[in-house]
């Protein structure tokens, strides 16, 4: 049954209409005879296309396939023992780091980038000197911020491996990040509703809380889930402060330690061919968690974009 | 600074003899460049004292003075942006400011509710006074941009519904109450003659709005907050002719109740709308009068010039 045609005011229907405006392939075919140099480019570049998507295919694919066929529901049981190596507590574990890594690096990276779009000149030294300092954090290799969060947090506080040592780590990597995007939205909000809202005798506080903040809401919450894409799919770091173990019990608090689902495939690969099946798993859960989260970005950044 | 100012003085002395003659011929100059200005028939004499134009009526029908501006100067960094301006402007009235581009009077506008203060880098010297009291004294900045409302070149309606945008201003100064708040919209949108328009989508987004409506929206928002003066920087250069005319309409409109002072690049529309024209040029004001006189019988030479499209 053929769709009937729905026209709004102003449309027609263009089905009938034969455009003279269509270059067909003959077209494209006989331009590139006479220019080989622009054809051999266009083959280059669709080469280069094809490997670069083939590799990620590659990886992905063989990476499913292999945690697929692996894969088991007991795989995701509550109680973790040594012949049903689940990986529920893992999973937790990362959840938990998250969302403390999150609050924390959020929380100030916001504020940060508040002060500097907001408050402080443009030319103020001392905000570029921080601005140099985030760009410079966000660079540094993660095992960096390891061995800083074990020095500091494991053996200078004492507080043995732990959670929370973790995900102040996490919270230390990541806000950068965050401020770092937080500030782009922030400039991105047009001079113009700031002028409004003062125009209007609204103070500072108010025109950024009531105008510039919800306006560049979707920048920063596409920069809180980059974070959290850094947060899941980190390793080192947290090898050296929430510590690293093949058998992760549910931890009663956050002093505990506990692996996350990175670090626990780490350890799953060190025990050399035991655990390699549920090792495939595990790393298939991370690819679907890692798609899930850069959809979620993306797809928040497209919906609440607006159009000044 | 000095040095000019002495000059000045000495140099408008002997031009006060002439001016009087020289009335009859710009207004023919003016004439055959097409705008039309209905003349009030009575002579008009600009006091000019050097720096200072201050718009003293023969008739002795002025309104009471809302704005006195004294030597007033603006500097951009180096650049002397604003030199020496002192008027007068009355309430009650719309005052118009042309000149051509960067001539200052956008600058100038901004002085009267303390926008520059956003630019970095922006010193001002002089004094501005408000019924009197000075507005770079002892003011609360926020209560002074309560009292003298802006409208922007460009319509900048915040991103939320119609009915935010004209609350969020009675909202800043602590209006809460819902009953309270619909009664300012809708009085609001019917003063800014778009009510009939929006009545029906207040709940919609202001920026789904077409230009026109937008800049009315923002008058309607500056109105929200009961101001005493509407400043308009250029309010209708981005609209199309027929919301051009809406702006002009309501701008007539609001006379009634509140002082006006609007910047324009057309002057065509200076004419139609405004009592008083400020002609500036390179941060000079040149020429301060009833507008009528400004377009008919200019003193200088150079609004003569301005006028008549010979320059800018």
């Amino acid at each position: 049954m053929a769709k009937e045609l729905v026209l709004r005011e102003g449309e027609v229907d263009v089905s009938q209409i034969v455009p003279i405006n269509r270059q067909r392939v003959s077209d494209k075919f006989h331009a590139y005879c006479k220019k080989p140099g622009s054809f051999t480019m266009l083959i280059l570049i669709l080469l280069a296309t094809a490997i670069t998507l083939g590799a990620v295919l590659w990886i992905l694919l063989y990476t499913a396939i292999q945690g697929f066929a692996n894969f088991r529901f007991e795989l995701f049981a509550w109680e973790h023992t040594s012949s049903n190596v689940s990986m529920m507590p893992a999973l937790i574990n990362t959840l938990t780091i998250a969302f403390f890594s999150l609050i924390m690096a959020g929380v100030v990276g916001i504020f940060a980038a508040i002060f500097m779009v907001e408050y402080a000149k443009s030319t103020n030294v001392f905000v570029k000197i921080v601005r140099i300092a985030a760009e410079t954090l966000a660079g540094i290799p993660s095992i960096v911020y390891g061995i800083f969060g074990m020095i500091f947090f494991v053996r200078m506080l004492g507080w043995g491996n732990t959670l929370l040592g973790g995900a102040i780590t996490m919270a230390m990597m990541i806000m950068p990040l965050i401020m770092r995007t937080t500030e782009e939205a922030l400039k991105a909000v047009p001079d113009s509703f700031r002028e409004g809202s003062f125009a209007l005798g609204a103070g500072k506080l108010r025109t950024i809380f009531r105008i510039i903040l919800p306006a560049a809401v979707p920048g920063i919450i596409s920069g809180i889930i980059l974070g959290l894409g850094r947060v899941v799919g980190e390793t080192m770091a947290l090898v050296y402060t929430a510590g690293a173990t093949l058998d992760p019990a549910y931890p009663s608090g956050l002093m505990q330690s506990g692996s996350t689902l990175t670090v626990y495939l780490y350890a799953l690969i060190n025990e050399g061919n035991d655990f390699l099946g549920e090792a495939w798993a595990v790393a298939t859960v991370l690819i679907i968690l890692t798609v899930i989260i850069n959809g979620l970005a993306e797809f928040i950044g497209n919906k609440l974009k607006k159009e000044y | 600074m000095k040095f000019d100012l002495f000059k000045k003085k000495n140099a408008a002395a002997p031009q006060e003899a002439p001016a009087a003659e020289a009335e009859a011929a710009p207004a023919d100059a003016f004439a055959k460049s097409g705008i039309k200005v209905e003349s009030a028939g009575h002579a008009f004499k600009t006091a000019r004292t050097g720096t200072e134009h201050a718009a003293v009526g023969a008739d002795g029908e002025e309104k009471p003075v809302k704005f006195k501006v004294n030597e007033l100067n603006l500097y951009y960094g180096k650049f002397w942006a604003l030199k020496n301006i002192g008027m007068e402007i009355r309430e009650k009235e719309i005052t118009a400011f042309i000149g051509p581009s960067g001539c200052g009077k956008s600058t100038f506008l901004k002085t009267l509710n303390r926008m520059n203060d956003l630019i970095p880098d922006c010193k001002i010297t002089g004094e501005v006074l408000i019924d009197g009291v000075d507005l770079y004294g002892k003011v609360d900045i926020n209560t002074l941009r309560k009292r003298v409302g802006m409208v922007f070149q460009k319509p900048n309606p915040f991103p939320m519904s119609v009915y935010d945008n004209i609350a969020y201003g009675p909202r800043t100064h602590g209006i809460r109450k819902k009953a309270e708040l619909d009664e300012i919209v809708e009085r609001s949108l019917r003063q800014a003659a778009i009510w009939d328009e929006l009545k029906d989508r207040l709940k919609k987004s202001a920026l789904g709005l077409s230009g026109g409506q937008q800049q009315r929206l923002c008058i309607a928002r500056t109105l929200a907050v009961e101001p005493e003066v509407v400043l308009m920087d250029e309010p209708t250069s981005a609209l199309d002719p027929i919301s051009t005319s809406k702006i002009e309409e309501l701008a007539q409109d609001l006379k009634k109740d509140y002082t006006i002072v609007i910047v324009t690049h057309n002057m065509q529309q200076a004419a139609r709308i405004s009592d008083k024209t400020a002609f500036f040029l390179l941060g000079d004001l040149i020429e301060y009068g009833k507008t009528d006189d400004v377009f008919n019988r200019p003193a200088d030479k150079r609004t003569e010039d301005y006028i008549t499209g010979r320059f800018g």
